[in-house]
């Protein structure tokens, strides 16, 4: 085994200059242009198709966590709006959707999914300014992959006797759907569409942190005239999600977010008749073989790590070497860490943008710092930071072993943490190791040991030879304590039915 | 609790016995040197079943179980959370093996379950005559009904993934598809009044897919499970895929719902006032969890249609999607 001889000072890459000012191969300024869009002052609660002030009325702020500038004011629901949310979606779905037939549904959602092609634009450039981060992922994943959600269960709509063999499927009523900050928009099409296509009307809560691409939808509601009380968006403080969860009249309860406040919920509906999917947090093993296309392999590994600053709950946070490989991978790996452009999330190259908030900011600090204390070694590309925003070095930490924080703990954020192993046995052993099971991505060029792998990883997704892929066909969820149900294809479809009555010819 | 199962907890421990005057059934042969020139019944014990062993619990207690006129049927085993603790490790034991075993394997293993339940189908119908308090002709049927729900879920094995499985066609160049695979340790409440049909109805749709069961058995007509599990010992079932808790509700579910290294729990045949509580419990691993119909499974008609289905294996399985570019 030949291994490349370790640089001498900075990884080979870096001298791109890509990462650092005034080098010869800077790349001049591309920001997005926002003078398209409109954000408004405020926005209030959108139930029955218009929006209101919650009441009494109080608001709380939106922040572009890039520039830490004030971009709306959006109304603080209380324990009576959240009543009078349920009460438009309850009479929404028993006089209107539910008796809809389902070709009708599903004109509504393919006319969803063609506003919102149209509307790409706004939603990604919103959706970045909100979030932090990077259009080039808002305008080419987000956006796009929010519209084909609709797009494919528009098509469900009408054909739900086909898909449940033996079952006469019916809607499950008013479904409270609670999602996270990170992937606003794309999270609300996974939660609404499938909702709509089965006939269920919905009370969505975005994150705090990140509710102006829900209330831009609420404008895509208006454009499509959907009947009033179908989709009602809610904002609000974590207090109000519970109520809504809480809610006597709510019959389906779906989350994407923390697993601590997953069990919370799990809690809250204990002893109700609701039924509930949980889509929670996960510590991925990303594992690389010796006889894997090295450079194929950085390429999915940067993918899986700093993608969406790492705040993804499906990231590729351990990174698992056979030893082999271990240092050709690495420097590998560190040069291409290093071409990482980190900064303005609207400028057309940016790679890493701003984390989504100071709080989450602070939480992957303190994690980080823990990995040093705790005996880990950090490597962090020599990169320029904005001055102001929520800003986080692409990160990563050689050296760790399995008992260390940062190869336990969700981080949330662009922190890679690798470790080694010599056999595939050691490899599923290591990577299984975790309460978590959301996904896993395997790299080899050994297709038996591929099949091996997958069968081996308690993950609900593999990626292999790729990391974060994802479809409107393609179930997605957990295993353990990364929640239960899917969200996407068939499997998010039934997710959303009562299929308790048999038809009557069948058993 | 049911009222039967409240006096059988309350006569439980501590009571004189009355087996001594439990006068023995009058047989045809006169080899026997009973007192009264008959031959003496060899009584069985009923002893719980874990890892494949008929271990008594850890405890040494036990509780009598009464037939439908208050007679005395047997000592059960008043199993504890030690008992349970021994139980979910064995399954979790048992499950690598078990959960790679083919379709096609688990078909025939589930299959023989029929089969020498069949050769056993007398003694069956006795058990749930003298636990039910049903006639002959209704034991009959509900036991002929838990050895064809064995036939119909063995069918399933190599059968559901086709059904529930699937290959996605994405948005782009990859190959996608997904799969059922067992959710792993599966926590069983059986129903407390169907002794035996309940018990089939609802263990099979978690064994088929590969999941192993940690079962608690019916509090208060608990024998007719004992001696399925006898059958299961002898049907090439392998130690630790069922595992057995007899005992005292009131003791054993709560702790059977908080075992962290379950990953399942079917609470169907529990009563559903007690459900808050279990539900909060199994919530602190994320267990996957059925709950009971809101009348209770004692009002469910186990002997109808409805209580088979392809959709309850689905219950207990994860699905695992799979992508892999297509390229040169």
């Amino acid at each position: 085994m030949t291994l490349v001889k370790k640089p001498e000072t900075r990884p080979a890459a870096a001298s791109w200059g890509l990462s650092k000012r005034g080098t010869p191969w800077e790349y001049a300024a591309a920001p997005e242009a926002t003078d398209h869009i409109e954000i408004r002052r405020e926005y209030g609660l959108f139930i029955d198709n218009a929006f209101a002030p919650s009441r009494p009325k109080a608001t709380f702020q939106v922040i572009n966590p890039a520039t830490e500038e004030l971009l709306s004011r959006v109304a603080k629901a209380s324990r009576a709006d959240v009543n009078r949310a349920v009460t438009a979606a309850r009479r929404a779905h028993d006089t209107v959707w539910s008796r809809l037939p389902g070709s009708e549904r599903a004109k509504y959602l393919y006319r969803i999914a063609r506003i919102m092609q149209e509307r790409s634009r706004e939603f990604a450039v919103v959706e970045t300014m909100n979030s932090g981060k990077p259009i080039k992922e808002s305008r080419d994943v987000d956006v796009p992959l929010a519209a084909a959600h609709f797009f494919y269960y528009a098509g469900w709509a009408d054909k739900l006797d086909y898909a449940f063999p033996g079952r006469t499927p019916r809607s499950l009523g008013v479904a409270a759907q609670i999602i996270p900050w990170n992937f606003p928009l794309l999270m609300l099409a996974w939660k609404i569409a499938p909702a709509l296509a089965a006939g269920n009307t919905v009370i969505l809560k975005p994150a705090s942190t990140t509710p102006l691409t829900a209330y831009l939808f609420a404008d895509v509601v208006r454009q499509a005239e959907l009947p009033p009380g179908v989709v009602n968006i809610i904002t609000g403080p974590g207090e109000i999600g519970m109520e809504l969860v809480r809610h006597p009249d709510v019959n389906k309860v779906a989350f994407t977010g923390s697993t601590a406040v997953g069990k919370m919920i799990g809690r809250a509906v204990a002893g109700s008749r609701k039924k509930l999917t949980l889509e929670l947090g996960g510590k991925a093993a990303n594992i690389v073989f010796d006889d894997a296309p090295l450079d194929q392999a950085i390429e999915g590994i940067i993918n899986g790590i700093y993608f969406n600053q790492g705040e993804v709950c499906c990231a590729g946070s351990r990174l698992f070497v056979q030893e082999s490989v271990y240092e050709p991978l690495l420097d590998k790996l560190k040069a291409r860490l290093s071409t990482l452009r980190v900064g303005d999330p609207l400028d057309k190259n940016t790679d890493v943008g701003a984390i989504n908030s100071a709080g989450q900011l602070a939480k992957i600090a303190e994690l980080v710092q823990s990995g040093i204390e705790e005996g880990a070694e950090i490597f962090q590309p020599d990169c320029v930071l904005p001055d102001k925003g929520f800003f986080f070095r692409p990160t990563l930490f050689t050296g760790v072993s399995q008992s260390h924080r940062i190869a336990q703990e969700e981080i949330f954020g662009p922190v890679l943490s690798v470790l080694t192993f010599r056999t595939p046995e050691e490899a599923i052993e290591k990577a299984n190791n975790t309460p978590y099971g959301l996904s896993a991505g395997v790299w080899t060029e050994k297709g038996s040991r591929i099949f091996k792998m997958v069968a081996a990883m308690k993950a609900g997704v593999v990626w292999a030879n790729t990391f974060n892929r994802f479809d409107p066909t393609s179930p997605f969820g957990g295993y353990k304590e990364s929640g239960y149900g899917r969200e996407g294809g068939i499997h998010g479809l039934g997710a959303y039915l009562d299929l308790s009555s048999n038809r009557a010819s069948g058993r | 609790m049911s009222p039967r199962a409240k006096r059988a907890a309350i006569k439980s421990p501590g009571r004189p016995s009355i087996l001594a005057t439990r006068k023995s059934q009058p047989l045809a042969t006169t080899n026997g040197t009973g007192a009264a020139g008959q031959r003496l019944e060899v009584r069985k014990t009923y002893k719980l079943y874990i890892g494949g062993a008929f271990p008594r619990t850890e405890s040494g207690r036990a509780y009598e179980v009464l037939g439908a006129k208050g007679e005395l049927l047997a000592n059960a085993c008043r199993g504890t959370r030690k008992d349970i603790r021994d139980a979910v490790r064995a399954a979790r034991t048992a499950l690598p093996d078990w959960s790679a075993r083919t379709g096609f394997n688990r078909s025939q293993i589930l299959y023989r379950i029929a089969e020498l339940m069949e050769g056993r189908r007398d003694q069956f119908v006795g058990e749930v005559m003298a636990a039910e308090g049903v006639a002959r002709q209704r034991a009959t049927r509900l036991t002929d009904a838990a050895i064809d729900r064995w036939v119909w879920y063995a069918g399933w094995a190599d059968k559901f993934s086709q059904v529930t499985g699937s290959v996605n066609p994405v948005n782009g160049s990859y190959f996608n598809f997904s799969v059922p695979e067992p959710t792993g340790v599966v926590g069983v409440i059986a129903p407390e009044a169907s002794s035996l049909l309940g018990l089939v109805s609802r263990l099979a749709p978690v064994i088929v897919s590969g999941n192993c069961a940690v079962v608690l058995a019916s509090e208060s007509r608990p024998l007719p499970a004992v001696t399925l599990t006898e059958v299961l010992a002898t049907s090439d079932v392998p130690g630790g895929v069922v595992n057995l808790i007899t005992g005292l509700r009131r003791e054993l579910v709560l702790h059977l719902a908080g075992h962290m290294d379950v990953n399942a729990l079917d609470a169907y045949g529990l009563d559903p006032a007690q459900g808050v509580a279990v539900e909060e419990l199994a919530t602190e691993n994320v267990k996957r969890l059925v709950r009971p119909p809101t009348k209770g499974a004692d009002a469910v008609d186990w002997l109808s249609p409805n209580a088979q289905s392809p959709y309850l294996i689905g219950e207990f399985v994860e699905t695992k999607t799979v992508w892999h570019p297509i390229g040169s």
